[in-house]
């Protein structure tokens, strides 16, 4: 009987034993997955912030020597590469997206559906190469424009997996609603579907905007860089990751800190871009669960 | 009496698997017509072809259906449904819009834009479905934050702001509460005065609360249909007494 008894406490001690060993690994491990980021985030902090003023944001680079200076050109070649990226990879992610969701279960439906996992699997360096081929070749010019459709391509497939996958869920009840309610097929999925699903889209965009923003290596085969200001679509145009991977190579330690404050600048348009992509997909409505 | 819906030799197809069986049901204008029947009789099946729903889940049809003398198996099924409204068995308000958007979403996207119109229906809308003073005060709120009678409601507005003739209803209190239901079941008692209303239902005694006529359906075939007092009092065959009694079922 006592043994018995004992037994059993043995037992129980020793599941909470194992249990305690177990949840201590998985902190560990949560722990371990977020030291990375803060190690880049100090080190990008500490090193990036000496240099981080406004002129920073509106003066263009110096020559090597002359202290101070900006990378107003690279900002603004981000912003409009981004841009360029954003108005290729958008619209086609989720259209892809819509058609896989809605119309893709057939056999052209899981064509793409590979396709689109392979594209996303292809290193950028050679979606690069191929758009050098296809587009900075034929115009015999490096230029924004090849940048915005490098970043394009690279955004694609992230969209139109997250776009695929947030609409299946769905739920169909609310689309046969909508059909019920004598609500074409169409607009059904635009204005119902896709308003419900838009918050993880969004979610998918963002994700796919700030992988672009941080590209280097196709750039270096499109939109090449540039020490100037330009604007111009057709021309070569300056990057912030182009920049960091010029600067930070350079034997210049004036050089090397403004390559620690673009890779700052770079974290901080990102983060503005989430928080911006948080207030627009923020719902009107506090829902109580 | 006048027959708004005349259903004929009606056979239902899911792949090759047929769930009506030749069914024909003379639907009376401005009566309650309930569909009872054991799960998996094709009640549900039966109202979904009276809008044109059951092709969305890849379903067939043969037969007619004629709905006011024109054949609705033959015309644009958006066109259809905007004159065939369908009550869900699970209140489904949508999610993203306000009540107020909920009620004129079908106005909306079937083209109507005009503001002052809309709201005077939408306003007309849940007054019909007894909803009116509940909400008048919080229609720019979520329909979501509603309790599910009243969520229910909010699906009837949303279906009579389109101005149909018939209302389909799939078990529309079976997800809702004894006091909800009440309320539900002395709507459909209002809104028989206006539309024809087909209710498909597995509470018996709803069945013989609400309607006047009722189709007992038993594995996709019509076995009998009648006066509801008949039905549930002296039905002709054994079968449907011993269903209508819950002797099997």
């Amino acid at each position: 009987m006592e043994n018995g008894a004992m037994k059993s406490n043995l037992y129980l001690y020793k599941k909470k034993i194992i249990n305690l060993i177990m949840l201590s690994l998985s902190v560990l491990a949560a722990v371990i997955s977020i030291i990375p980021l803060i190690f880049i985030i100090y080190y990008t902090v500490s090193k990036g912030i000496s240099h981080l003023n406004i002129d920073f944001f509106i003066e263009m680079p110096k020559p090597v020597g002359e202290p101070g200076g900006g990378m107003a050109n690279a900002i603004v070649g981000t912003l409009i590469m981004l841009g360029i990226g954003g108005s290729i990879g958008i619209p086609v992610g989720m259209s892809a997206g819509i058609y896989l969701s809605e119309f893709g279960k057939n056999k052209f439906g899981n064509v793409v559906r590979f396709f689109a996992d392979v594209l996303s699997g292809v290193p950028s360096i050679v979606v690069g190469v191929v758009v050098y081929s296809l587009v900075v070749i034929p115009m015999k010019q490096f230029s924004a424009l090849a940048g915005g459709i490098a970043l394009g391509i690279i955004m694609i497939p992230t969209i139109t997996r997250t776009t695929d996958e947030m609409i299946k869920i769905v739920p169909q009840s609310l689309r046969e609603t909508a059909l019920s309610l004598g609500i074409p097929k169409w607009k059904t999925t635009v204005s119902i579907v896709l308003k419900t699903a838009w918050k993880g889209i969004a979610t998918g965009i963002l994700l796919a905007l700030s992988r672009a923003a941080g590209e280097t290596a196709p750039l270096l085969f499109t939109a090449l860089g540039n020490r100037f200001w330009s604007t111009s679509i057709g021309q070569p145009i300056a990057s912030l990751t182009v920049y960091i991977y010029d600067y930070a190579k350079a034997p210049f330690e004036d050089w090397n800190n403004q390559a620690w404050t673009a890779a700052l600048v770079l974290i901080i348009l990102i983060s503005i871009l989430s928080l911006l992509f948080k207030i627009i997909t923020r719902s009107r409505y506090n829902i109580k669960q | 009496m006048e027959i708004k819906i005349a259903v004929k030799n009606l056979n239902a197809f899911y792949g090759k698997n047929k769930v009506l069986k030749n069914v024909s049901i003379d639907i009376p204008q401005n009566k309650v017509l309930a569909i009872i029947g054991p799960s998996g009789c094709g009640k549900s099946t039966f109202l979904r072809c009276l809008n044109r729903m059951h092709e969305v889940v890849g379903g067939t049809v043969q037969g007619s259906i004629m709905l006011d003398g024109e054949d609705i198996t033959r015309k644009d099924p958006v066109l259809v449904r905007r004159r065939l409204g369908m009550i869900f068995q699970k209140p489904n308000p949508f999610p993203t819009m306000s009540i107020f958007d909920n009620v004129a979403a079908g106005l909306k996207y079937n083209g109507k834009t005009d503001k002052k119109e809309t709201a005077e229906i939408v306003e007309k809308s849940l007054k019909q479905a007894a909803l009116w003073d509940e909400v008048k005060d919080s229609l720019e709120q979520s329909g979501i934050n509603l309790s599910g009678g009243q969520q229910q409601r909010l699906c009837i507005a949303r279906t009579l702001a389109i101005q149909p003739e018939v209302i389909l209803m799939d078990e529309p209190a079976s997800a809702l509460d004894p006091i909800s239901t009440t309320k539900i079941e002395d709507l459909i008692f209002e809104l028989k005065k206006n539309y024809t209303i087909v209710i498909v239902t597995h509470n018996m005694q709803q069945a013989s609360r609400v309607s006047d006529f009722t189709a007992f359906l038993y594995m996709g075939e019509l076995i009998e249909y009648d006066a509801t007092k008949k039905i549930f009092t002296s039905p002709e065959l054994k079968q449907t007494e011993d269903y209508v009694r819950g002797r099997f079922g």
